[in-house]
């Protein structure tokens, strides 16, 4: 039976090799879209279960009747049964309608959608950043374990990155008194020209990529450092050296590509959770996007943006972790060979 | 070798870069005034919801629209009488049924248009038939039969019952020839320069980058005269510490909404002034005196012992107001009377000292054991079905006051015999359970409109919410004489009589203790002294700049003798902030680059 099975695998060998990558990426692409739905179901049931009628929060300080709480119940859709809600809930999120936020009176999925590209400025800018450092550092400290080098950057990285981002904004903020804005995207002042609003731009992103960055390096270092670390014994550095070359070129083009792989990996896992995680740095710094949204939404509460928002995060995390997955498999071939 | 030199050149870019971002910081980088002081930036640290005044709802959003749309009649700067807006002069009939408004000639919208009485009454009539359109200002037409415009210069406004708020109607005339186009309110164009910036105010809004800035340019054709600066920005700060950085950078003119810790070390930087104001908000510890809906059902969980006065006053007279607002708010309040703040001294009513209820614990201790709440063996006293008397004390958990003032109030009743459990929760469920009656006291604060009536009717039995939850009374209060008083106040247009029944009305108030008024919070505000020598306060000399009910103080904002100077555009710091990111990302890029054509020859 076994023997069937390996003769028709060997002689399928090349079918079978596609149809296991395309099961691969059906079999992720459908877990995707499970976790998926489990967070929109999540977040529209953890956002119910928040206390306080979402239409009293909303006429709070304002004299109403009851005439008009039920209307407003009736146009926020909450007077329904809790199930017709979700399935409502649900179509909208086909058809990319997050539903309109209570505190702004405006599609949930605009203001999303007008937030979505400062944050991704930030954050884009500081993960290219915080991942080139990172490697950088974490190469040179494994190559020198155990250096006063390694010790002292392992040291800073890891107090930079247990440090609370909001305390090391404000901190840096006065640090550097005034030399960069304190806070917004651009200053009004600025020439409406392409390249004087760019460089406006970039002058006001210098102190929240810092404060970020600095937060955000660390486990791109150590992660580096521990996956080098473990190449470093390898049988193939051995060959390498022997074949007489440099250190600088078995380091470069022997260990680091093999080691390579698990922060890869990592920068993708990562950027979902860093979009997420940049509420306190936009807020210290005023930066319009979606962490900012977040906060405002917060202070309402706004529940559809609230919702809105983590279903908007929540699904970045799902997609990077899929594109994670399937670039683990590209660019490993021991992965692609199981 | 050709390795090597490239490795040099790296790292000589890499120290040049770095070199450049510490040398950054130390180069002063505030953008500075432009045109010798005439740009007035003002940190916004609320959030704008929308421009559009039919909807604007947020108080940052209102505020824009009190520069961009004349009013019929406003506040006055000096003691918050009406003014003459757009309405020169007003009348009323016998019956205080009708009213009518004579409306101002010669004032343009900034389109060119005439402003007339038409503009007013379509603004009121879309009002009062767009639902849609009610968001913002509905309440003010609520009790409107008829807006019409007979011709050009009159308007004339039948209500259904007399209106004492007919001189104080807060809503922006818009003109009728650019809103009658827009049939959907929610339609995202009405909040667009297009729309919103047409106006016939001291300012007219010419920029709108959500979540960032909005702009405004000085009316040049404004009927007062045009404002002395010409332009003015509200630049948005999420956090209060950066917007104070930004003023003490020179990035901004003025700050409000300081905490009493900012505004103190504001007060001692150079360049700096503060301004501190009378605000319009009180802060009360309202007392669960029985709770019911306007159907008189009691609901909620109240302690029944605070249906009887004695205790409340008793209560009243345990608490230290005083030291409240030395300790808690670092001095920045004034101890409280009646309901109308103090920063409304026509309609402020004091308690004379025979009828204070000053802090005497002693006073508070006999009054109890008078009453017939004994102490029991732990020294707590016992209400009249045996039980020791326990009270909640309800709080916001996100508010500094609430926790800091909660464990005073603690010590203080449980002086005279009362325990009180703290109980510091969520917002969301403060609001939910004292709309409920689910508390014993609670901490709780009301703003108030430069004319009584509104916060007075908030405190009949009128007000009472038909439902649980429709809150719409602050302090379940319902007392005979007080809506007495109300009525009368409601529909008197003497103005000296009806100042005298608005204070006899919070006379009332005060005896009966629904709750006591422990303070009034001031307005802390600071601005640049070197770019702007003055500002008008409401009321004069001694109120607040920016929230006004009105416009005067940006619109009497006047620029600094000398006026500082520098050009537009970026700062030398900005510039090398810049180039030393640009170095980075070419020493990320080159290195990345060498190394893709390495790897290259390297499969060679």
């Amino acid at each position: 039976m076994t023997n069937a099975v390996s003769t028709a695998a060997a002689e399928l060998d090349e079918p079978r090799r596609g149809t296991g990558t395309a099961r691969f990426l059906l079999g992720k692409l459908g877990g995707a879209a499970g976790s998926l739905l489990l967070v929109v179901a999540l977040g529209f049931l953890l956002f119910r279960m928040i206390p306080g009628d979402p239409v009293t929060t909303l006429t709070r300080d304002r004299p109403t009747s009851p005439d008009q709480l039920a209307q407003l119940r009736a146009r926020l859709g909450v007077d329904k049964p809790l199930y017709q809600q979700f399935l409502d809930y649900l179509s909208g999120l086909l058809r990319g309608d997050l539903g309109t936020s209570y505190g702004y009176n405006r599609p949930v999925s605009a203001l999303i959608g007008e937030r979505l590209g400062p944050t991704l400025l930030l954050v884009g800018t500081a993960t290219v950043l915080a991942v080139a450092l990172g490697l950088w550092l974490g190469v040179r400290a494994a190559w020198r374990r155990g250096s006063l080098f390694d010790r002292t950057q392992t040291g800073i990285a890891l107090t930079l990155w247990s440090m609370p981002q909001f305390w090391l904004g404000l901190l840096l903020l006065i640090a550097t008194q005034g030399a960069f804005p304190s806070g917004g995207m651009r200053s009004p002042a600025t020439p409406p020209e392409f390249l004087p609003q760019l460089l406006d731009v970039a002058h006001h992103l210098v102190l929240p990529c810092v404060t970020l960055l600095a937060v955000i390096y660390a486990q791109y270092m150590l992660v580096m450092r521990s996956s080098l670390l473990g190449e470093m014994n390898a049988d193939y550095l051995t060959t390498a050296r022997a074949k007489g070359l440099r250190e600088d070129l078995v380091r470069r083009r022997h260990a680091v590509p093999n080691a390579l792989l698990p922060t890869v990996t990592l920068v993708f896992l990562q950027f979902g959770l860093v979009v997420s995680g940049t509420v306190t740095v936009e807020t210290v710094f005023s930066w319009p996007g979606l962490g900012l949204l977040t906060y405002e939404a917060l202070r309402v509460p706004d529940l559809p943006l609230l919702q809105g928002v983590f279903v908007v995060m929540a699904g970045s995390v799902i997609v990077m972790n899929l594109i994670a997955e399937v670039l683990y498999r590209v660019l490993d071939p021991r992965v692609r060979a199981q | 070798m050709r390795f090597r030199r490239r490795t040099r050149w790296v790292k000589s870019i890499t120290v040049a870069g770095a070199a450049l971002l510490v040398a950054g910081p130390f180069v002063p980088a505030a953008q500075a005034q432009q045109q010798g002081g005439k740009v007035l930036r003002v940190a916004l640290v609320q959030e704008i919801d929308h421009l559009n005044p039919f909807l604007a709802s947020f108080a940052s959003s209102t505020m824009v629209g009190r520069m961009t749309w004349e009013f019929l009649t406003l506040p006055s700067a000096e003691d918050s009488t009406p003014a003459p807006g757009l309405a020169e002069s007003w009348s009323t009939s016998p019956d205080k049924l009708t009213w009518t408004y004579k409306i101002r000639d010669g004032v343009k919208w900034s389109d060119g248009q005439p402003v007339t009485a038409k503009d007013a009454a379509y603004t009121f009539t879309r009002i009062m038939t767009d639902e849609n359109a009610q968001e913002a200002n509905g309440t003010y037409v609520e009790n409107f039969d008829s807006v019409t415009a007979p011709d050009d210069h009159t308007l004339v406004i039948r209500t259904k019952a007399p209106q004492a708020s007919m001189t104080a109607l807060d809503v922006p005339i818009v003109p009728e020839h650019i809103w009658s186009h827009q049939a959907a309110m929610s339609d995202p164009v009405t909040d667009s320069v297009p729309v919103v910036g047409v106006g016939d105010g001291p300012f007219l809004i010419s920029e709108y980058r959500p979540n960032e800035l909005v702009r405004l340019k000085a009316n040049p054709d404004y009927w007062r005269g045009r404002a002395k600066i010409d332009e003015l920005q509200f630049i948005s700060y999420k956090n209060s510490e950066a917007a104070v950085n930004a003023l003490k950078n020179n990035e901004v003119d003025f700050v409000n909404r300081l905490t009493s810790t900012q505004f103190d070390t504001l007060k001692n930087a150079p360049g700096i002034a503060t301004n501190q104001a009378g605000g319009r908000r009180y802060r009360e510890l309202m007392i669960n005196h029985g709770a019911q809906l306007l159907s008189r059902q009691p609901i909620g969980d109240g302690n029944p012992v605070l249906k009887d006065v004695r205790v409340r006053q008793a209560i009243a007279r345990a608490l230290d107001p005083q030291t409240l607002v030395d300790k808690v708010l670092g001095g920045y309040g004034q101890p409280g009377g009646g309901i109308v703040p103090a920063s409304f001294p026509a309609y402020h009513w004091d308690p004379p000292a025979n009828q204070r209820y000053a802090f005497d614990p002693a006073a508070a201790n006999a009054q109890l054991d008078q009453a017939g709440y004994p102490r029991g063996n732990d020294g707590t006293r016992v209400g009249p079905d045996g039980k020791p008397i326990e009270l909640r004390l309800l709080g916001r958990a996100s508010e500094d006051f609430a926790q800091r003032a909660s464990d005073y109030v603690v010590s203080w009743l449980g002086a005279v015999g009362i325990r009180v459990t703290k109980q510091l929760v969520s917002d969301n469920e403060v609001d939910q359970r004292t709309n409920e009656g689910n508390y014993d006291l609670a901490f709780s604060g009301w703003g108030t409109s430069p004319d009584p009536d509104y916060i007075l009717s908030k405190q009949t039995c009128a007000a009472l919410p038909a439902v649980p939850g429709s809150s719409s009374s602050t302090a379940f209060f319902c007392d005979a004489d007080f809506d007495r008083l109300y009525a009368a106040e409601s529909t008197e247009f003497d103005p000296g009589r009806r100042a005298n029944l608005v204070k006899q009305a919070q006379a009332r108030y005060y005896d009966q203790v629904p709750s006591v008024v422990l303070d009034y919070d001031n307005v802390l505000e600071a601005y640049r002294s070197d770019n702007f020598a003055s500002f008008t306060k409401q009321p004069a000399n001694t109120g607040q700049i920016m929230e006004q009910s009105g416009y005067w103080g940006f619109y009497g904002a006047t620029p600094a003798g000398g006026g500082s100077n520098g050009s537009g555009g970026l700062s030398p710091g900005a510039w090398i902030g810049i180039a030393a990111g640009v170095v980075v990302v070419l020493a990320i890029g080159g290195t990345a680059a060498g190394r893709r054509r390495k790897s290259a020859d390297d499969q060679e």
